[in-house]
C-alpha cells in the first residue's frame, strides 16, 4: 500500500433510497478506517443530474466508482460486503483477501 | 379493348392494435403494418443474422422517414463503430445525432472493472435510458443486445427481477422498443429467455449456409393481437439497408388484362389464336440444348421494343454482347434497342448469390425500369443455387409480382431428353399461362426442331407440332409434314415432298394408261353387246318366223275350211280358189 496516494471515490445514487443510504453509510466507514485523510467522495444523485450517468458508464445504482487512482474501478451495490469493497478499491492487496 | 377485371377486395374493419411502421421493406407487410406501438419487440436470431442491424433501421428510417426520434443503446459496439458500420448503408448516425434525431448510447459492461457487493438495482440504466428519450423526445427505442447485462453482472436474481421492470417501464413510457437478443441452445428462442419479458410481438432471424450459399430468413414467431404472416420470409441486406420479401402474395387477386401481346414470330402468333400471348401473363418456353429458346425470347424482346416498349432481359448463360453478336446472325439488331434505351440487360451467373438475393436484384431493376416485358434466360441454371422447390417458390413470388405489375413475363427453361422431365421442369410449369415446348426431332441423321404448344390459358391455341427453322432472315416456322412414316421434317421433309411429287406424276401416267385399257375393255365389251344383240335378234326372228308361219298356216287352214264349208253349200266364189292355191 502506498500511503501516499489520494483516492478520489464518486458514489452514483438515485434518490435517498435505503440502498443509497446504506451505501454511503459504508463507505464511510471504510474510508475512515482504511483511507484516513487520503480520500474524497462525491455524491452524485441522478435523478437531479441524470446526465453524468453516460460518462462514467454507470447502469447499476449505487455505484462507487474509483476515478482516482487509475484505473477507473467499479462496485455495485449497497457496498455490504467488506472485504469485496477493499479488494474492489483495492485499498487492501489481494493475497491478504486469501489468508 | 383495354378491359380490366378487377376483383373488389373486402376488407374487414375490426379495430387493429396500433402499430408503428418499421420502414424496412417488406417487413411492414409482413406483421401487417409494423411492430406493436408504445410495446417493446424482441428481435432473436444468432450471431451475424442482422438484429443489430434490423433494429438500427428501425431507429433511422423512424427518424428519417416518420419523424419519430429513437434512441439506440448498444451494449455491445461502440457507438462510433456502430456509425461506421452502417455508413455503408448510407446512414449517416453523427448527422442524425447532431441533429437530434437519434440519440446513441453505448453501454460499457466490463467484468473485471465491476465488482459486486451487496443489494443494488439497474436504476443507472433506467435513468440514463430516461434521459436520452426525453432529450429528444425519442418514441423509438432500441436495446442492442441486452443480454450483455447477463454475462456483466453476477446477480441473474436482480438481474431479471430489473428487466421485468424496465419492460414494463418501457410500456409505460409509451415508446415503440425493439429488443435484441441472442439465439438460445435448443428450442430456447434467446439465451436468457427475454422472450418471458417480452410476449407481445416476437421476430425470430435466422441465417443459413446451404450447398455454400447463404440465406437470411425471419420469421414472426409471435405477434399478440394482430394477424401476421407466419411464414419464413428470406432477407436480404444490400447497399440499401434490409429487404424482407414476403412476396408470395396467398391471395389470387391480381388483376388481369385480355390485351395481347404478339410474340414477334407471326406464326406463333397464329397458333396462339392468332393474337399471341395475354398481357402480364407468364410463358415458359422449355427445350432441350441447342433448341433455339433464346432466339424465341430475343425475337420477342425485339417485337416489344419495335412497339417502343421497355424490355429487361436477364442473362443466366450468356453475357449481353454475345447475345446481341448471336441476334445478329439471325437479322435481329438489339444493339439498337439497347441503344435507343429500352431494352436492358441483367447479366450474372446464377452463382453470383443466393436465389433470395437475384429475386431482390431482379425486383429492384423492375421497379426501376419498369418494363413491359421481362425475360428470364434460362431459369434452369437457378437450381444451381438452390433446390427446385425452392427455386419454384421464388418464381412463384416473381410470377405473382410481375402479374401485379402487369408485366408478361418469359421464362427459357433447359428440359433434359427425357419425357419426364419435360413435365416438370422446375415444377413452374403448373404456374405459367402459357407453355411453349421446343424440342429436337432426330431423324435420317439430322436435328431439326419441333414447336408445340403445351398450355396456354384462355385461348383456342394450335394442337399442332410445328417445325421451326432458323433462318438468316429470323425465325420461321413450318407445317411438319405428316409422311406415311409419321412427322417429317428438314431434309426428309424435303426428299419425302419431291418423292411425293414424282409419285404424283408417276401415278398420273399410270392413271391414263388404265384409263385407256378401261376404255378398250369398254369398246370390247360394247362390242360383244352387240354381237350378242345381233344374235339375239336373228334369233328372235327365227322364232317370230315360225310364229307367223304357224300364224299363216292356221289362217289358211280356217279359210280353206271356210271355203270348203261354203262349197258345200255351193256357191262358192272364184277367187277363193286362186287364194287356195296361192298359199299352197
Amino acid at each position: 500500500m502506498k500511503p501516499a496516494e489520494k483516492y478520489e471515490l464518486r458514489l452514483y445514487v438515485a434518490g435517498k433510497t435505503a440502498k443509497s443510504v446504506t451505501a454511503l453509510t459504508n463507505l464511510k466507514k471504510y474510508c475512515e478506517d482504511y483511507l484516513h485523510g487520503q480520500y474524497t467522495i462525491e455524491v452524485i444523485d441522478l435523478l437531479l443530474e441524470p446526465q453524468l450517468a453516460e460518462g462514467d458508464q454507470i447502469f447499476a445504482i449505487p455505484t462507487l466508482v474509483r476515478k482516482v487512482p487509475e484505473p477507473i474501478r467499479k462496485i455495485i451495490g449497497d457496498l455490504s460486503n467488506e472485504e469485496k469493497v477493499l479488494v474492489g478499491l483495492n485499498i487492501r492487496p489481494v493475497n491478504m483477501k486469501l489468508s | 379493348m383495354a378491359t380490366k377485371y378487377k376483383t373488389e377486395k373486402k376488407q374487414p374493419h375490426h379495430p387493429q392494435i396500433p402499430k408503428t411502421p418499421t420502414g424496412i421493406v417488406g417487413l411492414d407487410e409482413v406483421t401487417g403494418g409494423g411492430i406493436p406501438q408504445g410495446r417493446p419487440t424482441l428481435i432473436c436470431g444468432e450471431a451475424g443474422c442482422g438484429k443489430t442491424l434490423l433494429s438500427l433501421e428501425f431507429i433511422v428510417r423512424g427518424a428519417n422517414e416518420f419523424n419519430e426520434p429513437g434512441v439506440f443503446m448498444a451494449f455491445e459496439e461502440k457507438t462510433d463503430e456502430l456509425a461506421m458500420n452502417v455508413a455503408s448503408l448510407g446512414f449517416d448516425l453523427n448527422k442524425l445525432q447532431a441533429d437530434k434525431k437519434i440519440k446513441l448510447d453505448h453501454v460499457h459492461i466490463d467484468r473485471s472493472e465491476i465488482e459486486e457487493t451487496g443489494e443494488y438495482d439497474l436504476d443507472g440504466l433506467f435513468i440514463r435510458l430516461g434521459y436520452a428519450i426525453d432529450s429528444i423526445g425519442a418514441k423509438r427505442v432500441v436495446l442492442d443486445t441486452i443480454e450483455n447485462l447477463f454475462s456483466g453482472l453476477a446477480n441473474q436474481g436482480i438481474l431479471r427481477a430489473e428487466l421485468r421492470r424496465l419492460f414494463s417501464w418501457l410500456k409505460e413510457k409509451g415508446v415503440t422498443a425493439i429488443i435484441t437478443g441472442e439465439r438460445g441452445e435448443g428450442h430456447s428462442l434467446t439465451r436468457q429467455g427475454l422472450e418471458e419479458y417480452v410476449s407481445d410481438c416476437v421476430i425470430l432471424l435466422d441465417h443459413r449456409v446451404i450447398n455454400q450459399i447463404s440465406t437470411r430468413r425471419l420469421r414472426i414467431v409471435k405477434y399478440r393481437g394482430s394477424v401476421h404472416g407466419t411464414n419464413e420470409y428470406p432477407f436480404l441486406i444490400d447497399e440499401d439497408g434490409i429487404s424482407v420479401l414476403p412476396v408470395t402474395s396467398l391471395l389470387l387477386e391480381k388483376e388481369v388484362s385480355s390485351d395481347r401481346v404478339s410474340s414477334g414470330i407471326g406464326p406463333l402468333d397464329k397458333m396462339l389464336d392468332g393474337k399471341g400471348f395475354f398481357k402480364g401473363s407468364s410463358i415458359l418456353v422449355s427445350g432441350t440444348a441447342g433448341t433455339g429458346k433464346t432466339s424465341i425470347a430475343a425475337c420477342f424482346v425485339n417485337e416489344t421494343c419495335k412497339q417502343n416498349k421497355r424490355c429487361l432481359y436477364f442473362a443466366f448463360e450468356e453475357s449481353p454482347k454475345q447475345i446481341v453478336r448471336n441476334m445478329l446472325s439471325i437479322d435481329m439488331d438489339l444493339q439498337k434497342h439497347i441503344d435507343n434505351g429500352l431494352l436492358e440487360f441483367h447479366a450474372a451467373r446464377p452463382t453470383l448469390h443466393g436465389l433470395e438475393q437475384h429475386l431482390v436484384v431482379i425486383y429492384k431493376l423492375i421497379k426501376r425500369i419498369k418494363p413491359e416485358v421481362v425475360v428470364l434466360d434460362p431459369i434452369t441454371n437457378l437450381v444451381t443455387v438452390g433446390s427446385v422447390s425452392e427455386v419454384k417458390a421464388m418464381l412463384i413470388r416473381l410470377i405473382d409480382f410481375l402479374q401485379e405489375e402487369q408485366i408478361t413475363v418469359m421464362f427459357t427453361a433447359l428440359t433434359l431428353n427425357t419425357v419426364i422431365s419435360e413435365q416438370t421442369d422446375e415444377g413452374v410449369s403448373s404456374l405459367v399461362d402459357a407453355w411453349i415446348l421446343v424440342r429436337d426431332i432426330e431423324f435420317n441423321g439430322e436435328r431439326n426442331r419441333g414447336l408445340y404448344i403445351m398450355k396456354s390459358r384462355g385461348m383456342k391455341h394450335s394442337n399442332q407440332v410445328r417445325e421451326f427453322i432458323i433462318t438468316d432472315s429470323g425465325i420461321d416456322m413450318v407445317d411438319v409434314y405428316l409422311g406415311p412414316d409419321g412427322v417429317l421434317t428438314g431434309s426428309a421433309r424435303e426428299a419425302q415432298k419431291l418423292q411425293e411429287e414424282t409419285g404424283m406424276v408417276l401415278r398420273s401416267n399410270a392413271l391414263s394408261m388404265k384409263d385407256r385399257e378401261i376404255e378398250r375393255k369398254r369398246k370390247v365389251l360394247e362390242a360383244k353387246i352387240g354381237s350378242l344383240q345381233s344374235e339375239f335378234e336373228s334369233v328372235e326372228e327365227e322364232l317370230n318366223k315360225i310364229y307367223i308361219e304357224e300364224e299363216l298356216v292356221k289362217k289358211v287352214a280356217d279359210k280353206n275350211r271356210e271355203e270348203i264349208t261354203k262349197r258345200r253349200h255351193g256357191d262358192a266364189p272364184a277367187e277363193n280358189k286362186n287364194k287356195k292355191g296361192k298359199n299352197k
